[in-house]
């Protein structure tokens, strides 16, 4: 990509940051954290990869996506909302009453949503079966998701891992992102899932290793994944959890809590000087 | 009239049948294609059939998505741990989004025999039944198994349908029978009580039938093949006609057709209601016939309980 498009990217994952987080601040409730660590991704996938149109959210042949951490929804939704499936607005309504942006992703009434997720270890296993129903049908849409490092402590991960390979799923690649924490504290220290691209590999998936916040490093890896025949991809994502506000970055307390607007006014600011460094 | 089918043996047949009529239907199993009579579709269909290994979370959790990509995929396993070990998936990714799938569980109730306790699941219709917006169904005979399964294809939305292990004789005739779902049978009529009965309860209710005439007590019998959502028309309806209700099922008498039963008529039509069903225990191992009697889910114990429920009507 070249190197405009490449920082119009980084703007959008940036303006994906400011309203995930302005999101959890008026909800005063949601996950921060796992919503910045993957907004490059969702910036790739949703304004250079997939197929997908806001005009018609349901439109058959759209390529499909499963936040298979269904709690980073803000990230999600923000990115959604910013790609036009529905007014950015909206996104201030999350998780109240009289809002369709429930507290995780719902596909029956969020438009652009393809799968409910919520509980972790799920989620992949939907785009498993999403997967092989594009082959079954002969059709050549594929499916992107994100699991989490935490979330691949559940056995359903690997279980779906193991349906993945088996069924020579090469239109699905997943991203894993590892920013290293999860809720009760570092990941490698709550239950070591690690080494998670062997695991994989011994699964019998094409792993890729990569900086969740490099756009080039995201777009090669997407074009390997497309170019890999016969198995999944599972790119391992090295990120920072709580990129890009300042306090949030690495800290373990901001899995789930939401920012008071002392703390909401310094998230802004960070998150503008960023994009004021993009020029 | 002689033959005895198992209600899984006629969902293999049925999976095998419709597969031909309806080209977006495929089958997942979890390592029992040979138990849950799967392997009948699979045979005729190897391309449409995915066997998911031992992992049978997963599965429920593809199937939702194949679901999501405008298939309609039944996903079986036994019931225990179709309803049991796969609840939240079940409930998460197929309820929750009211996804297209098609739950067909085998080996369901007391009647799965010597394979025991771990085995028997008496607690899926209780389940299955606190999920929003889920059908679930259990079949009387082989005519009614094939029936539901067609109408569950139909059908646009998450069902869960209970088969059973053993064979069982076949009550309805297959031209004359017609199937809907939410829509009870009356079997026979009767004035005294009624006796509504489901899956392989609905032979024994009709037995227990003779044996009360023989005391002079006319016993409706009505079989419900729908425990959700309850046709609670017809239930309301026995209440006010015949003033007594005696239900009957495999599984556990808390959380079944029974609590269904008293859920509908305590607030509308309240009459007596006794609860034929495992009596808040586990299963264990043995031939099928005396587990039956064992646990009383016989149509002797279903007479008693007649009864006792004409007895406390006003
Ligand atoms: C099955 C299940 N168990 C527990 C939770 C509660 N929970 C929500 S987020 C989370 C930690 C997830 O950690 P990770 O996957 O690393 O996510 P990230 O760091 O990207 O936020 C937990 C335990 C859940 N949502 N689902
Ligand atoms: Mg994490």
């Amino acid at each position: 990509m070249t190197d405009t498009r490449k920082k119009e990217l980084l703007r959008i994952a940036y303006e994906i940051r400011k309203e995930a987080v302005t999101a959890v601040y008026s909800a005063a409730s949601g996950h921060p954290g796992g919503s910045l660590s993957i907004a490059e991704i969702l910036a790739y996938l949703y304004f250079e990869e997939m197929n997908v149109d806001p005009a018609d959210p349901k439109k058959a042949d759209r390529d499909r996506f499963v936040l298979s951490k269904g709690h980073a929804a803000p990230g999600l939704y923000a990115a959604l909302a910013l790609r036009g499936f529905f007014p950015v607005e909206e996104l201030k309504g999350l998780r109240q009453i009289d809002s369709v942006l429930q507290g995780h992703p719902d596909m029956k009434h969020i438009p652009g949503i393809d799968m409910s997720t919520g509980s972790l270890g799920l989620g992949i296993s939907a785009a498993c079966g999403m997967a092989l129903s594009a082959k079954y049908q002969k059709q050549d849409w594929r499916v992107w998701s994100i699991v989490g490092d935490g979330e691949s402590e559940e056995g359903q991960v690997w279980e779906a891992a193991m349906f993945a390979a088996h069924y020579k799923l090469d239109n699905l690649a997943i991203f894993v992102d590892w920013n290293g924490l999860q809720i009760d504290g570092p990941v490698a220290e709550v239950m070591n899932p690690t080494p998670l691209d062997e695991k994989f590999r011994a699964f019998g998936w094409n792993v890729i290793s990569i900086d969740a916040h490099d756009l080039d490093a995201i777009e090669a890896a997407v074009t390997l994944a497309k170019e890999t025949k016969g198995k999944p991809t599972a790119i391992i994502a090295k990120s920072v959890k709580g990129k890009g506000v300042s306090y949030m970055e690495n800290e373990v307390s901001w899995h789930g809590s939401a920012p008071k607007s002392e703390q909401y006014e310094i998230a802004m600011s960070d998150l503008d000087a960023a994009l004021a460094k993009l020029g | 009239m002689a033959d005895k089918i198992a209600t899984r043996e006629a969902y293999g047949a049925a999976l095998a049948e419709f597969g031909e009529k309806y080209d977006r239907l495929v089958v997942l199993d979890a390592d029992l294609a040979a138990a849950t009579k799967t392997g009948t579709f699979k045979k005729k269909f190897p391309n449409r059939f995915f066997d998911c290994g031992i992992a049978e979370g997963n599965m429920m959790v593809v199937a939702a998505g194949m679901a999501a990509s405008g298939l309609i995929p039944f996903a079986s396993s036994f019931a225990m741990f179709a309803a049991g070990r796969a609840f939240e998936q079940v409930r998460n990714a197929i309820g929750y989004p009211h996804l297209n799938v098609k739950i067909g569980a085998t080996h369901a109730g007391i009647s799965v025999g010597e394979d025991g306790a771990t085995h028997q699941c008496l607690e899926d219709f209780a389940t299955m039944r606190s999920i929003p917006g889920m059908v679930v169904m259990q079949p009387a005979d082989a005519v009614e198994a094939r029936a539901m399964v067609e109408a569950a294809i139909k059908y646009e939305g998450p069902c869960y349908m209970r088969f059973g292990r053993y064979a069982v004789p076949v009550l309805f005739d297959k031209d004359n029978y017609s199937f809907a779902i939410g829509k009870g049978i009356v079997m026979a009529d009767g004035a005294d009580v009624t006796i509504a009965a489901t899956g392989l309860m609905v032979e024994q209710a009709l037995a227990a039938r003779e044996l009360l005439a023989g005391e002079g007590i006319l016993a409706r019998v009505v079989n419900i093949h729908t425990i959700k959502p309850l046709d609670s028309e017809l239930i309301l309806k026995c209440a006010a006609e015949t003033g007594a209700i005696v239900t009957a099922e495999e599984h556990n008498f808390i959380g079944g057709l029974g609590s269904a039963v008293c859920e509908c008529v305590s607030g509308a039509r309240p009459v007596p209601v006794l609860r034929v069903g495992v009596e808040d225990s586990f299963g264990r191992s043995g031939k099928v016939p005396p587990l039956m009697e064992y646990y009383g889910l016989t149509a002797a114990h279903i007479a008693e309980k007649a009864k006792e429920a004409v007895k406390l009507k006003k």
